[in-house]
């Protein structure tokens, strides 16, 4: 309630004030229309009494003031005119002293003053030192401080600067700086001790009104900027300094932050960069309360700029060793400001990086050298918990990935690692996936050991599991996005040089195998292939060298290969180990590796007794191991016989009847190979056919028995298409009457009253018979053998 | 005119990182009506980009696809033909074409679509025609060496199809085409 009546009072007070603005200026204005001096200084007087008041906030005073400023104008350009009021400037400058009170007065000389100025009757100096000394006689912080920007506001074209008409001799331009410093620094007293008088009470409040005010003081920096005559060395010896001066003894941090983003803002940046080190040097003395980070990101941006907007200013910075200073300028301030919440100090660090990456970007060692005073922050704090932090953290950590699109170089920054070691389990996580993606986005191929090592140590939150943060924790779709993103990884490692290749396949596996049962499953088979590719390859080139020991060659990688697949037995994987096996089997045959290819047979058989149950991964695991037994050529007769054997019997054993017919035919492809030295066993494979015939028998009599109605003919139709293979292959077991039986059967099968009407079996036979008119068509020795056989 | 994109044994993550980048960039959706992948994708990420690619998408199981549900063998039909598909490591011997020929007349379908040996192949016997679109991202096979990555885009027009080839090769996109016509029960075909 109080506070509504205050506003309301204000409003009260300021329409006041206006009205007493106005009433004297109608009285002013008739007397400067009648020359009378006067009276025009009566009441101008008044006019300005109203600027007494104390009872504003700096809000309201402003508009009344905007008022009097208005009048003061057209006072001036009446003053001005001498053969009006036939006052010469120098007796009228003394005439207005006899003012009755301070402030009128002062309003009134400092306009007086501004024509006297251009009358030039006097140099400009010595009116601008009589002015802003006489200005100190008005102590109250909010009616100082206008006074003031009122001097500064008429002051601004009158300066005696080089090449200004104003310019006298000596060293004028002196005099202007000092007289604007004089002017800001006593501004900024006013300023700063608004917080202690006025109306205003409440803290927030007063800041935002304070704030408001700012750009009053800040215009004079502004104006400095502006001076011709101010140069590098006026700017390095006496304007910074004072600024400066002033800054950190006004012990004030609203204005604090204020002002050195003004000098920020409005000098040129190549000052900034001559002066890098006085400026810097004012930073830990400010109060702990500014926002040091904000300005320094801003000079640090600014620079940044800088450096990007033309290559000839880059050996500024190296000769003013402007990284450096910046450096210890932010480890000071780290060091000052013991309150300093943990992310303030990441984000100053993380400005910094970002300034070394675009001005010294070829510089690693200062890229390593953030990182590194970053390590030491945060070796020195409690486990980092905050978001917030772990964020600027994380951005840290990306910038020199996003910098260099390589990430060989983020893993030659020996502090990296150590950046990670300080997030948490689950940062580490993120950090981990970014540094995949980035390796992914851009295409990189990591291509040493030590390489891969560090990198996997950088991203061992995803290979292993660390901090008794379990597996089971994670939600499973993300598990399998995180692991499936490193199996992407192992394809990204990759050196030419089959000796150093090699090196990556067992660094890697070191790693992997400390991932636990739940990760193996997705590590091992990119692993697994990529030792595959390395076998190929070396199968190109030519065998051991005499004498020399070779590390890398096919044997030794097996050796590896089978450890490898083997711990997937501890997850367990029978199905996947079984394929990985076969597929080694088939690479080992290529290199004629008899005994080798012989044991990942073993191991796979082995696997497929003991271990594969489900009888539908039972039927794919056994086509897949006739599949590749089908295709080997490094087995002797033994060999070979025991595991096609193997093969068989299996096929036979398989749960369901029509299975084990099509595994059974599927091993007639085992007694016959169709390259010149392949084998050819006419008679085995028609013992293959035959039984997998009185299989499909015995499941047709099965279907009548349990059923009472035959099943489909599909099994026979496959067996006679099986029966034509052959036959055109000239296997001399296969007969056209053998055919022609099998044919007659189908027939027979389809026609009986049991049978079930099936018409995709139907289509088969169609196709089938079709396929046999069509042969028979052909003429010539294809035609000849077809021609015995009646459909 | 329907457009039907043949792809297959990708083998991502186990042994590619990723289709190539410039096939990712020829492969927009909203282009192709179908699509039919012959397996092995193997994830469930490479289905889903697949399924943004062309909501028809059908797929048969290759022996590594993380996903068991997938069928053995599938048909359909497209126009004027009937497509059949299947991964191919359930016929020995792989990659026969006179095995493949029986499972197309057991398919009874006039193209068959299988993978499994990493090498693209499309010729035409008494059936029809049979098509291989080799692996979208040239992944290591047993069975071929020195794979290089491709695809197989179909245009079916009434009677006639024409199969483009998309591979990848020294880092260059090629294409080549065939052309297959159906004549009443057998087709035809000419190559270019």
């Amino acid at each position: 309630m109080m506070i509504a009546d205050g506003i309301e009072d204000e409003e009260k007070w300021l329409a006041e004030g206006i009205a007493g603005i106005q009433h004297n200026a109608f009285y002013l204005h008739r007397a400067v229309e009648s020359n009378n001096l006067r009276e025009a200084l009566k009441y101008s007087a008044q006019l300005l009494s109203e600027l007494r008041t104390s009872r504003l906030s700096p809000h309201k005073y402003y508009e009344l003031y905007m008022r009097a400023f208005d009048e003061l104008r057209r006072l001036e350009m009446f003053f001005k005119d001498e053969d009006r009021h036939g006052c010469s400037v120098v007796d009228l400058y003394e005439l207005v002293q006899h003012a009755g009170n301070v402030l009128p007065r002062l309003y009134l000389l400092c306009t007086v003053g501004s024509v006297y100025i251009k009358s030039k009757e006097a140099p400009a100096k010595d009116v601008l030192k009589d002015l802003v000394e006489m200005c100190r006689s008005v102590q109250h912080p909010i009616r100082g401080l206008f006074l003031r920007s009122y001097l500064a506001q008429i002051s601004r074209d009158k300066l005696p600067d080089i090449g200004s008409e104003y310019e006298g001799d000596g060293d004028t331009v002196m005099d202007a700086v000092d007289f604007v410093l004089q002017n800001f620094t006593e501004m900024n007293k006013l300023w700063v001790r608004m917080q202690h008088q006025g109306p205003i009470r409440v803290k927030e409040k007063l800041d935002k009104e304070r704030s408001k005010l700012r750009d009053l003081v800040g215009k004079n920096l502004h104006v400095l900027s502006q001076v011709e005559g101010v140069d590098l060395e006026i700017y390095k010896d006496t304007v910074l300094p004072r600024v400066l001066e002033q800054v950190v003894n006004c012990k004030d941090e609203l204005a604090q932050y204020y002002l050195m983003d003004c000098i920020i803002q409005v000098f040129p940046d190549e000052y900034h960069l001559q002066t890098l080190e006085t400026l810097l040097g004012a930073f830990p003395q400010l109060q702990p309360a500014v926002d040091i980070k904000t300005v320094l990101s801003q000079l640090m941006d600014r620079l940044s700029n800088y450096a990007a907007s033309s290559a000839e200013v880059l050996p500024e910075f190296l000769q003013v060793e402007a990284f450096a200073k910046l450096s210890n300028a932010i480890g000071k301030v780290i060091e000052a400001q013991v309150e300093m919440p943990v992310v303030g100090a990441i984000s100053l660090y993380v400005s910094l990086l970002t300034f070394a990456l675009r001005v010294h970007s070829d510089r690693l060692d200062y890229v390593d050298q953030v990182l590194g005073a970053c390590v030491k922050k945060l070796s020195g704090s409690p486990k980092l918990e905050d978001n917030k932090a772990t964020k600027q953290v994380v951005a840290l950590l990306t910038a020199p990935l996003e910098k260099y699109n390589d990430i060989d170089t983020a893993l030659t920054l020996s502090n990296y690692p150590r950046v990670m070691d300080h997030l948490d389990a689950g940062t580490n996580k993120i950090m981990a996936m970014v540094l995949i993606q980035s390796i992914m986005k851009y295409n990189t191929c990591v291509s040493t050991a030590e390489k891969v090592d560090v990198l996997f140590e950088l991203i061992k939150g995803l290979i292993k599991d660390i901090d008794g943060t379990l597996a089971d924790e994670l939600d499973e779709e993300d598990f399998k996005e995180e692991q499936n993103s490193v199996a992407r990884l192992v394809h990204m490692l990759y050196n030419d040089d089959p000796e150093e290749m090699l090196q990556i396949i067992c660094t890697v596996r070191k790693h992997i195998m400390a991932g636990g049962p739940k990760r193996l499953p997705f590590t091992v088979p990119p692993l697994v292939f990529s030792a595959l590719k390395l076998v190929r390859r070396l199968q190109g080139l030519d065998g051991e060298v005499a004498g020399e020991e070779v590390p890398a060659t096919p044997r030794k990688i097996f050796q590896l290969l089978n450890q490898i697949i083997e711990a997937l037995s501890n997850v367990p994987s029978p199905e996947l180990a079984l394929r990985l096996y076969l597929q080694c089997a088939e690479a080992a045959n290529d290199c004629d590796l008899e005994p080798v290819a012989y044991e990942f047979f073993t191991q796979a058989f082995v696997l497929y007794e003991e271990e594969v149950a489900d009888s539908k991964a039972q039927v794919t695991s056994i086509h897949l191991i006739i599949g590749t037994l089908q295709r080997m050529n490094a087995f002797g007769v033994e060999n070979r016989d025991t595991l096609t054997h193997k093969a068989t019997g299996y096929s036979a054993k398989l749960l369901k009847k029509p299975d084990q017919c099509r595994a059974v035919y599927a091993c007639s492809h085992l007694f016959w190979v169709d390259d010149q030295d392949g084998i050819k066993d006419g008679e085995r494979v028609l013992l293959c056919l035959k039984r997998s015939l009185r299989i499909a028998n015995a499941a047709q009599q099965m279907a009548n028995v349990t059923r009472g109605t035959g099943g489909p003919v599909t099994l026979f139709v496959e067996i006679l298409n099986k029966y034509l293979y052959f036959f055109e292959k000239g296997n001399p077991q296969i007969t056209s009457a053998a055919i022609q039986g099998l044919i007659e059967l189908i027939k027979t099968e389809m026609q009986s009253d049991t049978a079930t009407p099936d018409p995709a079996s139907d289509a088969f036979f169609a196709c089938t018979l079709r396929y046999i008119e069509f042969q028979k068509q052909k003429g010539g020795a294809m035609g000849e053998k077809y021609d015995s056989i009646r459909i | 005119m329907v457009l039907v994109l043949a792809i297959g044994d990708l083998h991502v993550p186990y042994r590619a990182p990723d289709l190539p980048a410039k096939f990712k960039s020829m492969l927009v959706p909203g282009k192709i009506q179908h699509i039919i992948c012959t397996g092995n994708l193997c994830i469930k990420e490479v289905h889903d980009y697949l399924k943004n690619l062309c909501p028809s998408l059908h797929i048969t199981r290759g022996e590594y696809d993380e996903d068991a549900q997938y069928p053995e063998t599938k048909t359909l039909t497209i126009g004027q033909f009937k497509l059949g598909l299947c991964h191919g490591h359930q016929v020995v011997p792989w990659g026969d074409l006179d095995s493949l020929a029986m499972l197309q007349r057991q398919l009874d379908v006039d193209i068959l679509v299988t993978g499994h040996t990493h090498q693209f192949k499309a010729y035409k016997h008494e059936a029809g025609v049979v098509i291989n679109p080799g692996s979208a991202t040239g992944a290591y096979s047993s069975i071929t060496y020195d794979v290089n990555p491709s695809f197989v885009l179909m245009d079916i027009d009434g009677l006639r199809v024409v199969v483009y080839v998309y591979e990848l090769i020294d880092g260059e996109v090629k294409v080549d085409k065939i052309d297959f016509k159906k004549t009443g029960t057998a087709t035809s075909h000419s190559a270019h």
